[in-house]
């Protein structure tokens, strides 16, 4: 091997190849045209190549690849949700992520670790059995725990939390698992490159060309930094940008944009198998592959269109890390980010066709975006080639506030990652 | 420490205000139809900008509007509701 690197390095040429082409420009015209290349917007252009057959594709993003939300989530990836629509969906999911390294041929470090949620108070814990139930309803491995399960499964917490938040039982969801993030956009981003989709970084959508057919505007072409693009299909895919890509079809939603803020620890030796998440005190952390405590909270509490980090919520999630692991003290914070999370009203992203025809939307994301990364593939790449909402994404249409029918899943999202 | 004028108590630490989103003005619900009331109930004008939005300091209950960037975070006036009548 030393050899052959050897070799490569005085190479003058670099044979091996990259993970994704680098186009000089765009085409005129492409049948599809996906604004914003992170782990959802490839995921969909993998499966219209692989499954629809469309190949004449661009993927479009202002920035970099898996630079937004893609690359700054907690990894976290579960099903034990609440309604029976958010069950199905992750749940599909979940299956896609066991195979998604076979289906790259690229190691994501896809580690199942299990999932506890504690519960402190009575509430929570009949929020718990509510959800154990619908999860078990649909072949979901999720269960119930008392306190003393809880300690002899993590025996290293603090059951009683620092003395006023104890544990009385947790929500245990055995196929709860964590991936390397940057690794799935990349894996997406090879796959649709290698079928043909046209990966374009540095290009920002300027403007959304609409004609008016009489029965409503329909999409004709996107305006970029780069030039003018023919095209009939629009897939968004631009988690907090939404609002910013809305108004461009002049369309109104009830996603507000704020900034949900993450932090690691400095590496040290491994501790912590299963994944943690308490809504109570605001905490979810996990362990990963290198050591470090990846760990976030709640979202900051006010609408904000910025990725700035503050100094409170450090303070604040690194108290409650210490209520629950009290010989933590002396860790280190190696790093803090924050992503612009798209937030719906019921917790529930929104998913499908929308009255501009043309244009299909994968937004909503809030804080659970990650984990249904190849079911919104999947699903979108379904809607946006028939032209018809995949029957798993039925509950999470863009009409659903117009008729008062929301997805109530604020009881298993909120800082359930 | 992040900072808000609050109109009665003065300036204070962010963290004891809670932010109750923009000011709005709901339609006439005797005339305002399905579709325009589910658009005041649940779409907002998500874009970033300045906006006027109702505050409220919590230790001493006080509601009142702020003018604030929701792209940069940056909080300018600040007053009470409605806003006082030049003299």
């Amino acid at each position: 091997m030393p050899a052959r690197l050897l070799k490569f390095a005085l190479s003058r040429r670099h044979p091996e190849p990259r993970m994704f082409t680098q186009h000089d420009r765009l085409e005129s015209s492409y049948d599809v045209v996906i604004i914003g290349a992170g782990g959802h917007g490839l995921a969909a252009a993998y499966y219209l190549t692989r499954d629809h057959g469309i190949r004449n594709i661009a993927v479009l993003d202002k920035g970099y690849l898996g630079g937004g939300n893609t690359g700054r989530n907690t990894t976290i990836i579960r099903s034990n949700y609440l309604t029976p629509e958010g069950v199905q969906f992750y749940d599909e999911s979940v299956r896609l992520w066991q195979n998604l390294s076979q289906d790259f041929d690229l190691n994501l470090f896809y580690s199942t670790r299990g999932h506890f949620t504690l519960a402190h108070t009575d509430a929570a814990m009949r929020t718990m059995r509510w959800r154990a139930e619908v999860n078990k309803h649909f072949h979901i491995d999720s269960e119930v725990l008392d306190s003393q399960a809880v300690h002899e499964a993590i025996p290293s917490m603090d059951m009683s939390c620092g003395g006023h938040a104890p544990v009385l039982g947790a929500l245990y969801h055995a196929p709860g698992a964590i991936a390397r993030h940057d690794a799935v956009a990349w894996g997406y981003g090879r796959g649709a490159d290698r079928r043909g989709a046209q990966i374009h970084q540095n290009t920002e959508v300027l403007g959304i060309d609409l004609e008016d057919t009489g029965s409503g505007p329909r999409v004709i072409g996107v305006r970029t930094n780069r030039g003018r693009i023919a095209t009939r299909k629009v897939l968004c895919a631009v988690a907090g940008h939404t609002p910013r890509l809305l108004q461009m079809v002049a369309l109104r939603s009830p996603i507000t944009i704020h900034p949900l803020q993450a932090m690691v620890s400095e590496p040290v030796k491994p501790w912590l198998d299963p994944i943690i998440v308490s809504a109570s005190l605001h905490v979810y952390v996990s362990q990963s592959a290198r050591g470090e405590l990846v760990m976030g909270a709640s979202l900051d509490p006010y609408e904000l269109h910025s990725t700035r980090s503050t100094l409170d919520f450090t303070e604040s999630l690194s108290a409650h890390m210490l209520e629950m692991f009290p010989f933590l003290s002396d860790v280190k914070i190696n790093r803090q980010w924050a992503g612009m999370a798209d937030m719906t009203p019921d917790f529930a992203p929104i998913m499908g066709l929308t009255p501009v025809q043309g244009f299909y939307l994968d937004s909503g994301w809030g804080t659970w975006g990650f984990k249904a990364t190849p079911v919104c593939g999947k699903t979108m790449s379904h809607t946006v080639a028939r032209d018809q909402a995949h029957p798993l994404i039925h509950g999470f249409g863009f009409d659903r506030f117009a008729h008062y029918a929301l997805t109530g899943e604020k009881g298993a999202a909120s800082v359930g990652h | 420490m992040k900072l808000m004028t609050c109109p009665i108590n003065g300036p204070r630490a962010i963290s004891e205000f809670i932010c109750g989103g923009e000011l709005r003005a709901p339609p006439d619900p005797q005339a305002a139809d399905d579709a325009l009331w589910a658009d005041y109930v649940f779409n907002r004008d998500s874009l970033p900008g300045v906006k006027q939005e109702w505050w409220c300091h919590t230790p001493s209950g006080v509601w009142f509007i702020a003018e604030r960037d929701t792209a940069t975070d940056t909080i300018g006036r600040t007053y009470l509701y409605p806003p006082a009548m030049p003299a």
